[in-house]
C-alpha cells in the first residue's frame, strides 16, 4: 500500500517553502540558525529570513542527493561517524549544491542557537570558518529539572539582547519591541493552532499523521511561526484537520494500529519508510521528532507581555532537544496514554546523538516498566548507506504482526 | 619511584575501586563522588570533605553484558562501560555522579544513570558555551551555588568559603605540580615517559588531592634519571580527553619512535592556565575560572579563543614534529575538530596522523605498524 497526502495544506506547505527559499536566493541579510528551539521571534521583529542548513539537509536527503555531499566531506577529514546532516550540507557548501540548484548567499550571521545539541556548536563553528560569516553561539543551558533556574533564563534573556545588537547591525534597522510583540504574538496563534492539530490526533481514527504529516508541516511552523502568513496557514490548517475528524475521515481508510514514533525519520528513504507504516494500516498519533522546535501541545505559548522571557522558556524548557531524557520518556509515556496508542517505535538514527544515545534504555522502560509494545529500528537521518530496507521492513512486519495478536488475545 | 608507579597502576585498573572504599571506611560518614569526564569542578566538592574522583569508564578490564543494549550502536565505549560498571554493581561506593555539558552522549547517560539508580545523587552541570558573553560567570557561578546546595544536602556538611578556598588551593599546587612534570617531559622526554607521567597523573583520579600532591612532589623529585635521548620524533597527542587509551597503547606510541612532548589525556587535571585566584567569592572565581582561563578543549566552545590556534601553539611551544590524532571511536567532539586541525596543519605544513582507538583494545598490530611508517617518513626520509 501506498501513502497519499490528503488535503490541501500541504501544496499550500509546498508553495510557501518555495516562496522562503525564492527569497534566500536573493538575501543578503539571512541568520543561519538551528531549527531545535528556534528563535524566529526575533529574526521576525527586524524582518530578516531564518536560514536553516537542517531543511536544507534534509531536502538534500529527501531528493536522493545527500550521498554526494557527505563523500565530500568525508573526503575532506569528516569521519564516518560524524553526523550526516553536518557532513551533507558542509559538502553541499564545498561542491555548490542547493536544494533548489540555484545558489545561495551565504549568511550575514551565523546564529548558533545551541539548544541540547552539542553537535550543532560545531556544525555552526564550521559554517563560520568555511564561509567566514560571523558567529554568535547562544548557549542554552539544558534543562536538569522540570523547571529553569532563574540564573538559566536571566543568563538566556542577556544573550537575547546580545543578538538583538547583531540584527540591528545586520538590518540597519533600531530594534522595536512592538515589532517583537507582534512577532511573539503571532508566533503564540501559531502555536495554539499546532497545538490544536496535534491534540485532534486524539480522535479515532486519526485525521492526520502526527509524524510524517508533521514533517511536512514543521518548516512552515520555523519559517513562518511568527508572522501573519502563518498565523493563516495554521488556523486553515487546524480547519482542515478538523472537518476531517467532524467527518470521522483518518488517514488511512481503516486505521488498524496507532503508535508513537520516537526521533527523526530517514530522510533518504522517507517515502519508502512511511509505506512499511501504511502498509500496517498504522497511524503515528503523536511523535516527539515533531516537538523539536518546539513542545506546544502541553500549553506553553509565546507571551508578548515577557518577549524576551517567553523567547528563552520557549528555548530552555519548551523543546524536546532541551528537555532531559527522562523527560523525554515522560512526554512518550503521556502520548500513549492520552492519545491511545498501541505501541511505540523508537527509531535510532546513527548521526543523531541526541536523539539516540540511550534509545536502548528507552525501550527497556517501556517495555519491562510499562509493559508498552516497543519496535526499535535502526538507520540514519540522512546518510543513504545507513538504510538496511529489507531488514528494516522485517522488523516492522514483524512487530506489527505480534501486535496484532496481541490485541486479538486482549480481546 | 618503581614502586611507586606500581601502585598508581594499581589504582587506575582496579575496576572496583577498594581505594575509594578504603578512604571511606578510614573517613566514617564521608562521601564519595564519582564525576564523568572532562573537567569537573572537584574544589567544591571536596570542600565538603568529600572524594572527588574521576572515572573514565572502565577500559578493557569489563565485558559488556548489559550496557550495549542499553546504548546501541555507533556511541562510544566509555558510555557503555560507565553504565555497566553501574549495572554490575561496581559504582556501590559512589554517593553521587557529577556529569557536565561534553556531549550529547554524555548527557544522556546522566539521566540513564538517574534511573537507574534511583538512590543515587545524580546532577548534571551546564559548563558555558558562550564564554565571550559577560552572563556566562554570572551564570556558571550561580550553577556552582547549586551544586554547593546539592552537596550540603547530599553531606549534611558545610562548605563555607574559607574551606573552598582551602581545596582550590590544593588543586592550584596539584595542577602546578602537574604542569611542572608536563614541563620537564617537554624539555627532556628522554628522562620521563609519557607512560610513567600518565600513571603519575592519572592516579589522581582515585585518591585525595593531598596525598596526590605528595605523590607529584615525590615524582618529580625522582624522575631525573641519567639516559641518552634517542632519535625519536616529538608529538604532540591530541584527541583522548575524554575516554582514554589501553595503557599498553601509550607505550607502544613511545616504543614506536615518538616522544610524546603535549598531550590531553585527561586533560580535566590542569585544566586553568592559571592558578584560580583565592581572594573574592570562591565559586565566582572558580567559575571565573573556567570561562576566562580554561586550557582549549574539544568539549569546550570560545567563539573568541580559537582551538585550531591552541593546537598551533601547543605545536609552537613544545617544539613538535607532528601531531597525533588519536581519537577514540564514536567520539564526535574529537572527530569534529579534526577537520578543521587538519585543515590547518596542511595549510602551515605540520605532518599529523589519523589514529582510532577504544579503551577496551588489545591487539595495537595496525596502529605500530601506522605509527612507525608515520615516525619513519618523518625521520629518516
Amino acid at each position: 500500500m501506498k501513502t497519499e497526502y490528503r488535503g490541501s495544506i500541504h501544496q499550500r506547505q509546498k508553495e510557501l517553502m518555495t516562496r522562503w527559499y525564492e527569497r534566500l536566493e536573493s538575501a543578503s541579510d539571512g541568520v543561519a540558525m538551528m531549527i531545535s528551539g528556534n528563535c524566529v521571534e526575533l529574526l521576525q521583529a527586524f524582518d530578516l529570513p531564518p536560514f536553516y542548513p537542517e531543511i536544507n539537509a534534509l531536502q538534500l536527503a529527501i531528493r536522493h542527493q545527500s550521498l554526494e555531499p557527505i563523500l565530500a566531506a568525508e573526503e575532506m577529514g569528516y569521519a564516518a561517524d560524524n553526523c550526516a546532516y553536518v557532513k551533507a550540507d558542509v559538502g553541499a557548501w564545498l561542491k555548490g549544491i542547493t536544494p533548489t540548484g540555484r545558489p545561495l548567499p551565504r549568511p550575514a550571521l551565523v546564529l548558533c542557537n545551541f539548544v541540547g545539541c552539542n553537535t550543532y556548536v560545531k556544525w555552526f563553528e564550521h559554517t563560520a570558518a568555511l564561509t567566514g560569516a560571523p558567529l554568535y553561539v547562544l548557549d542554552v543551558p539544558f534543562l536538569r529539572d522540570d523547571e529553569p533556574t532563574d540564573a538559566a533564563v536571566t543568563y538566556v534573556v542577556r544573550q537575547l539582547k546580545d543578538v538583538v545588537v547583531q540584527l540591528e547591525r545586520i538590518s540597519g534597522k533600531r530594534f522595536d519591541i512592538d515589532r517583537l510583540r507582534e512577532a511573539v504574538t503571532c508566533a503564540a496563534e501559531v502555536e495554539e493552532s499546532w497545538s490544536k492539530i496535534k491534540h485532534l490526533c486524539r480522535s479515532t481514527p486519526a485525521p492526520f499523521d502526527a509524524y510524517f504529516d508533521a514533517i511536512t508541516l514543521m518548516g512552515p511552523l520555523y519559517v513562518y511561526r511568527a508572522n501573519r502568513e502563518g498565523v493563516d496557514f495554521f488556523g486553515a490548517a487546524v480547519n482542515e484537520i478538523q472537518q476531517r475528524v467532524d467527518r470521522h475521515e483518518g488517514v488511512y481508510d481503516a486505521e488498524r494500529f496507532r503508535v508513537v514514533v520516537e526521533g527523526p525519520p530517514p530522510y533518504s528513504h522517507f517515502r519508502n519508510f512511511r509505506d512499511m507504516f501504511a502498509k500496517w494500516k498504522a497511524v503515528a498519533v503523536a511523535s516527539t521528532y515533531s516537538t523539536v522546535g518546539g513542545l506546544w501541545e502541553f500549553g506553553f505559548r509565546h507571551d508578548p507581555d515577557h518577549p524576551f522571557e517567553s523567547i528563552a522558556r520557549h528555548m530552555l524548557q519548551y523543546n524536546v532537544t532541551n528537555r532531559n531524557y527522562l523527560q523525554r520518556y515522560d512526554q512518550i509515556e503521556r502520548y500513549v496514554r492520552e492519545w491511545n496508542a498501541d505501541g511505540i517505535v523508537i527509531h535510532f538514527v546513527k548521526s543523531c546523538r541526541l536523539f539516540s544515545a540511550g534509545q536502548g534504555d528507552m525501550r527497556d522502560y517501556f517495555t519491562r516498566q510499562h509493559d508498552i509494545p516497543t519496535l526499535y529500528i535502526e538507520s540514519d537521518l540522512e546518510d543513504p548507506r545507513y538504510f538496511s530496507e529489507a531488514q528494516i521492513k522485517n522488523r516492522v512486519d514483524a512487530f506489527f504482526e505480534a501486535l496484532e495478536h496481541r490485541k486479538a488475545v486482549s480481546a | 619511584m618503581n614502586d611507586s608507579l606500581a601502585r598508581c597502576e594499581e589504582l587506575i585498573t582496579d575496576i572496583d575501586f577498594k581505594s575509594v572504599s578504603a578512604w571511606k571506611n578510614a573517613n566514617p560518614g564521608a562521601k564519595a563522588i564519582a564525576y564523568f569526564p572532562v573537567y569537573a569542578p572537584a574544589e567544591i566538592i571536596h570542600a565538603f570533605g568529600a572524594l572527588p574522583v574521576a572515572l573514565h569508564g572502565a577500559g578493557d578490564r569489563l565485558d559488556l553484558q548489559h550496557a550495549d543494549a542499553r546504548f546501541g550502536s555507533f556511541i562510544c565505549s566509555i558510555v557503555k562501560t560507565t553504565l555497566e560498571l553501574g549495572l554490575t554493581q561496581r559504582l556501590k561506593t559512589f554517593d553521587g555522579f557529577l556529569f557536565t555539558s561534553i556531549c550529547d552522549t554524555a548527557r544522556n547517560l546522566c539521566f540513564v544513570t538517574k534511573r537507574n539508580f534511583p538512590d543515587l545523587y545524580v546532577d548534571f552541570i551546564h559548563l558555558p558555551h558562550n564564554c565571550p558573553s559577560e552572563a556566562a560567570i554570572d551564570f556558571l557561578a550561580s550553577d556552582y551555588d547549586r551544586l554547593r546546595w546539592q552537596l550540603r544536602k547530599l553531606t549534611g556538611r558545610e562548605a563555607n568559603d574559607e574551606a573552598l578556598r582551602s581545596s582550590i588551593q590544593l588543586y592550584n599546587i596539584n595542577r602546578q605540580l602537574t604542569n611542572d612534570l608536563y614541563a620537564l617531559r617537554s624539555r627532556a622526554p628522554h628522562l620521563l615517559s609519557t607512560y610513567e607521567l600518565y600513571l603519575l597523573v592519572r592516579a589522581g583520579d582515585f585518591i585525595p588531592v593531598e596525598e596526590h600532591n605528595t605523590m607529584l612532589a615525590d615524582g618529580l623529585e625522582r624522575v631525573a634519571r641519567a639516559l641518552r635521548p634517542r632519535d625519536s620524533l616529538r608529538v604532540v597527542v591530541e584527541g583522548s580527553f575524554c575516554e582514554q587509551p589501553p595503557l599498553d597503547l601509550i607505550k607502544l606510541i613511545e616504543s614506536a619512535g615518538c616522544y610524546i612532548v603535549e598531550d590531553d589525556f585527561t586533560i580535566g587535571r590542569r585544566w586553568f592556565k592559571h592558578p584560580v585566584p583565592l581572594s573574592g567569592d570562591p565559586l565566582r572565581t572558580l567559575a571565573e575560572s573556567y570561562v576566562c582561563d580554561s586550557v582549549y578543549s574539544s568539549v569546550r566552545h570560545d567563539a573568541e579563543n580559537s582551538r585550531v590556534e591552541g593546537l598551533m601553539a601547543k605545536v609552537r611551544d613544545n617544539k613538535a614534529d607532528a601531531v597525533l590524532a588519536f581519537i577514540a571511536k564514536f567520539c564526535e567532539p574529537a572527530y569534529f575538530d579534526y577537520v578543521l586541525f587538519k585543515r590547518e596543519m596542511e595549510r602551515v605544513g605540520i605532518p599529523h596522523l589519523l589514529l582510532e582507538f577504544e579503551e577496551k583494545l588489545f591487539t595495537f598490530d595496525r596502529l605500530q605498524m601506522e605509527i612507525e611508517t608515520f615516525v619513519e617518513s618523518l625521520l629518516f626520509v
